[in-house]
């Protein structure tokens, strides 16, 4: 369970988080919906120990981690441009954050194949990352990120860019993936139609004065 | 963006001190010490009024400085005709054509110098005219790649408005083309000023003793008659042109590069005009650039007017009278400038991936770096060579017979190519790469190594070629520093060639051919993009 | 990247024994020498290792470029030297060496000879000119485009015929070498070209100029490695026009086995040696009582009056007057 405690940011002189709370439950997936520049894609930073806020704390399945370093939070993340790792392969990319955590390689290989069944690119492994469509990247990012079975899955407008019937489909593929899973989420998106088909509950982040 | 701002997250204090060492310590103790001890030696004002009374001193700064001014202007006037046809037309044989117009750039000087000894008739040995053409052949690639490279992202679409308001095709050219390719010309008429003003090997060997330029000046009057003082003086002096130049062209490029929107892809011949012109260029180019290199390798193997391959079975063995050889051992220098490129590469490319990381984490500071790092590409091979020479020279560094000074010495002049190779790509991994590791469990040293120094690896391989080239090619420094006894190869086929002898000149030929054939096939290698070139650019895929 | 690194410090560890290592064992002394010292095949050569065999010390022969070269190198590394003894240092560099401190202890001589202009005999007798005597001669208009020189700067012999005509002209050289330029002097980079390449009287050369600044002891060689063998000398010297060299040996200031290099240094002025020398380096001996190969006796010309300068005056101006000379004849 993930749990935001008044965290506040301010860049320089500019408030950009004034004592923001969030709760998100195990297995929920919250969209977080806003205008632009009204700090969400920063709360998930916060959230997953990118930024440290100047007030407040996060506490994580009953664990303060305001001051622990990314790696130690088990906080994925997918970012609004995919980040790939361009020099390695699909497998490699998919199988990134179980090395980090030094797992047999006959764990990450199962587990590589498992989530690649998931999102549907089954003999994708050895594919050159460079030679994915947009869709298929997508997808895979979202392999990644799942892998190493995090906390909390952050997902920063991971559809925003891509073409309409392209992005409508994703929706639907990434939303099942979620609940399949039961990962828990929170999920910035601009768009509310984005945030219905893919999340439990929304909540409305207001402009800080 | 910075995706890793948190203090959490920040990589260990100790890193960038220690990855900074090697490059910067490098500079400071073998470029920048020689300079200041240089410096120190020439400020004697009875230095400076000795070396003005030296008989023919200033014939050879006039020499210098009009012949590279020559050379400039001329390599500016043939080069723009094939810059502007293989910038913007599309032909087959188009990739084939560039290459073969940039390889006389990366081949050594000697080897050059070489090729118009064996091409020009005896008359011109020895003459300015046989020195200017060939800084042209060498320096045309500048103007291809520098002025070619803007003319090519030129948007069509200017030209075409420019014609609708009437503008003929030469008022095109002056009043709109021109104009915006200024800022490409100033810097490809820098670049080659400074190489044809700095030229070595190919004013050496063409241009004998009657006509010096201060480099092979310099180098004569340190390494032949022992007058360190005078060489000083003109090293010194030298710098300073150099730097005049660079600033005064610095100030004419400032004015901005505009930003150009709209596409300038090349387009097919079209006209029965435009084909005769594409193909007329082309070809001429081609075979101007082609023709010094086979006439090398075609007199390595002509003697007394019939094919022989003499010289190059007597490579190994040159005895002049029994037991008595030219003082050149021409295979023995192979295997010397071989060991030599080893080690050079070695020191370049680990410094150069250490500078390349630190430049690209610092910042502020890494433009320091950066600049640091190419000011040995600025300042002659020689006066490197001679600084190390006369810094060197007492305990507790007196490191004058270390067979490792001449490796040290290439490696200063290469290293800027491999940080030139590496930091591109080390530039273009997006930040939230970095943040995209730290999320999956990579602490922040190994989320680092992962996203930025592996992708490194390829374009070191990159850097690698280009020292390996360079030093097989070094020819200044290597003067200086060399061992009797310790020749590398330019050294040997200077040797060689300043024999008047048949033989020994085709041999020269014949060793220059070897190191031809080794810096070509390095640069052919290295330089051919390579399919893992796609990283970091997938905004164009996301359409699909 | 790990992989690369780990091969970076293998070559790094490996690349020092590309270097030369002095073992332990027996000495190897480096003899330092100018190009046209022979490494093998000669009677200098069998001295060499007639000593290594009496004394179990090895010599080994590096050649370091023309002796103005050699000499520049040595003074530029003077404390830190590149070889044990250096050969051939001669009287117009040699105060210029010992003013560099290239030697510990003093430097001995180990041969003299003369540098004289030489003369094809065959040539003059076809044309009915009579060779040149002297200095002054070879400005006259029958002497035109006949005469090749070294370039001072880069040849030892070239040096010497300079200084032979600034002992006999004083400060009228530089007429003299205009003069010489007018009637169409070549210049040449070396000794060995000018004399094998462009000399018509060397056998085996394609040369067509019958006049060259040479050794006194040139026409003796070229009886002794004729070819099918002749009785008499095909070329002669002018002995009007001859500097007298004496050429120095001395061991190395900062070398590491300065008891073993002085051994050598005798070993030269020794009369084993010192016979070797004329039919390996013709040269004369420095010592009087060796004899000489009847060659030498018969057909080297010794001129009575060899032009000669003090060495200091040849050490203060010796770089002016090379550079004046590039300046009248060259540019």
């Amino acid at each position: 369970m993930l749990d935001v405690r008044e965290v506040s940011l301010r860049f320089g002189s500019r408030t950009v988080l004034s004592k923001q709370s969030l709760r998100v439950d195990t297995g929920e997936v919250v969209a977080v919906l806003g205008p632009s520049g009204v700090g969400k894609s920063t709360l998930l930073r916060v959230i997953a120990g990118l930024l440290s806020p100047d007030d407040g704390e996060v506490w994580l399945d009953g664990r303060d981690i305001t001051a622990v370093p990314t790696h130690r939070r088990s906080v994925g993340m997918m970012f609004q441009d995919e980040q790939l790792f361009p020099h390695l392969d699909v497998a490699t990319n998919i199988g990134f954050g179980l090395r980090m955590l030094r797992r047999p390689k006959s764990e990450i290989d199962a587990r590589v194949d498992e989530l690649l069944a998931l999102v549907g690119l089954d003999g994708f492994r050895g594919r050159d990352v460079g030679s994915l469509s947009g869709g298929e990247a997508t997808r895979v990012a979202l392999a990644r990120s799942l892998a190493p079975r995090p906390s909390v899955l952050l997902l920063d407008e991971p559809l925003t860019g891509l073409d309409r019937e392209l992005h409508d489909r994703l929706v639907h593929e990434v939303a099942a993936m979620l609940r399949t899973t039961g990962t828990t989420a929170v999920l910035v998106t601009h768009d509310p139609t984005e945030a219905q088909a893919m999340a439990d509950r929304t909540v409305r982040l207001a402009q800080v004065v | 963006m910075d995706a890793d701002r948190a203090a959490l997250n920040r990589l260990p204090r100790w890193l960038l001190p220690m990855l900074a060492l090697v490059p910067v310590a490098g500079i400071a103790l073998f470029y920048a010490f020689p300079l200041v001890t240089l410096l120190a030696r020439v400020v004697r004002p009875s230095s400076v009024r000795d070396a003005w009374h030296v008989p023919g001193i200033a014939n050879v700064v006039w020499f210098t400085l009009w012949q590279a001014v020559v050379s400039t202007v001329l390599t500016m006037v043939i080069g723009c005709a094939p810059a502007y046809v293989l910038a913007r037309y599309r032909f087959a044989g188009r990739r084939a054509a560039l290459a073969v117009v940039t390889v006389p750039f990366m081949l050594p000087t000697v080897v050059v110098g070489a090729a118009f000894l064996a091409l020009l008739p005896s008359t011109w040995h020895g003459t300015a005219r046989a020195i200017i053409l060939a800084h042209v052949f060498f320096n045309v690639a500048v103007v291809v790649r520098l002025v070619g490279g803007m003319w090519a992202v030129l948007p069509t679409d200017l030209t075409a408005a420019a014609r609708t308001l009437g503008a003929s095709p030469s008022q095109v050219l002056r009043h709109v083309v021109m104009p915006l390719l200024r800022p490409a010309m100033w810097a490809a008429a820098t670049v080659v000023f400074l190489f044809t003003f700095t030229s070595f090997g190919v004013v050496r060997i063409l241009g004998g003793v009657a006509n010096p330029t201060l480099e092979v000046e310099i180098a004569r009057r340190a390494t032949q008659l022992g007058d360190v003082d005078t060489a000083a003086v003109l090293s010194v002096l030298q710098l300073l042109v150099l730097g005049i130049v660079v600033w005064w062209s610095a100030r004419w490029q400032r004015r901005a590069a505009t930003t150009f929107r709209g596409a300038a892809a090349p387009r097919r011949v079209r006209t029965a005009r435009e084909r005769r012109m594409v193909v007329g260029v082309v070809s001429a180019t081609v075979a101007l650039m082609l023709l010094p290199i086979v006439l090398l390798v075609l007199r390595s193997v002509r003697l007394g007017g019939g094919w022989s391959l003499t010289a190059w079975r007597t490579l190994g063995n040159d005895q002049v009278r029994p037991g008595v050889g030219l003082g050149v051992d021409p295979l023995g220098s192979l295997a010397t400038s071989l060991r030599f490129a080893a080690v050079a590469t070695v020191i370049s490319v680990v410094a150069g991936a250490a500078a390349a990381l630190t430049i690209a984490a610092a910042r502020r500071h890494g433009k320091l770096l950066d600049v640091g790092l190419m000011l040995p590409l600025g300042t002659s091979a020689v006066t490197i060579g001679l600084g190390l020479l006369i810094t060197f020279d007492h305990a507790p560094i007196d490191w004058r017979g270390s067979w490792w000074l001449v490796p040290v010495g290439h490696a200063l002049v290469a290293t800027p190519f491999v940080v030139r190779a590496v930091l591109p790509v080390l530039r273009s991994v997006h930040p939230h790469q970095r943040a995209a590791a730290l999320t999956l469990g990579a602490p922040p040293l190994r989320a680092w190594w992962e996203t930025e120094v592996r992708r490194i690896t390829r374009p070191l391989l990159t850097g690698a070629g280009f020292a390996a080239a360079i030093s097989l090619g070094e020819f200044g420094a290597t003067t200086f520093l060399s061992r009797s006894g310790h020749d590398t190869v330019p050294l040997a086929i200077d040797t060689l060639l300043a024999r008047t002898g048949e033989v020994p000149r085709a041999q020269g030929f014949a060793l220059a051919t070897i190191l031809l054939i080794a810096c070509a096939v390095i640069v052919v290698v290295v330089d051919t993009p390579h399919a893992g070139e796609r990283q970091g650019v997938r905004s164009d895929a996301r359409r699909s | 990247m790990r992989r690369l690194l780990a091969a970076a410090v293998a070559l790094c560890a490996f690349a020092p024994l590309a270097a030369c290592s002095n073992d332990a064992g027996p000495v190897t002394l480096k003899l330092v020498a100018y190009d046209s010292f022979p490494k093998e095949k000669t009677g200098v050569n069998t001295a060499l290792d007639a000593f290594t065999k009496s004394t179990g010390i090895k010599v080994q022969i590096i050649t370091a470029g023309d002796t103005g070269t050699m000499v520049t190198k040595a003074k530029l590394t003077a404390g830190n030297p590149e070889g044990d003894v250096m050969w051939g240092a001669d009287n117009t560099l040699i105060s210029s060496a010992i003013d560099g401190k290239v030697f510990a202890g003093t430097p001995l001589a180990v041969d003299k000879g003369d540098v004289c202009v030489n003369y094809d005999i065959a040539w003059f007798t076809k044309h009915g000119v009579k060779p040149p005597a002297t200095l002054d001669d070879l400005v006259k208009p029958e002497y035109k485009n006949l005469l090749v020189v070294e370039d001072p700067s880069a040849s030892s012999p070239g040096l010497a015929f300079l200084l032979a005509t600034i002992a006999a002209k004083g400060d009228g050289w530089q007429q003299y070498w205009k003069a010489l330029r007018t009637n169409g002097v070549e210049v040449s980079a070396s000794w060995d070209a000018a004399y094998y390449q462009r000399f018509s009287g060397a056998a085996g050369s394609k040369g067509d100029k019958p006049l060259v600044v040479s050794y006194a002891t040139s026409p003796p060689a070229e009886v002794i490695f004729a070819d099918p063998p002749r009785t008499d000398a095909p070329t002669a010297v002018s002995t009007g026009t001859c500097f007298h060299q004496v050429e120095y040996a001395g061991v190395l200031a900062g070398t590491k086995h300065a008891a073993e290099a002085t051994k050598l240094v005798n070993f030269f002025t020794g009369g084993d040696f010192q016979a070797a020398l004329p039919l390996a380096l013709f040269v004369d001996p420095i010592d009087p009582n060796v004899a000489l190969p009847p060659e030498f006796t018969k057909f080297a010309a010794v001129p009575k009056h060899p032009y000669t300068l003090d060495p200091t005056l040849i050490t203060t101006n010796r770089q002016q007057w090379q550079d004046q000379w590039t300046q009248i004849v060259l540019r």
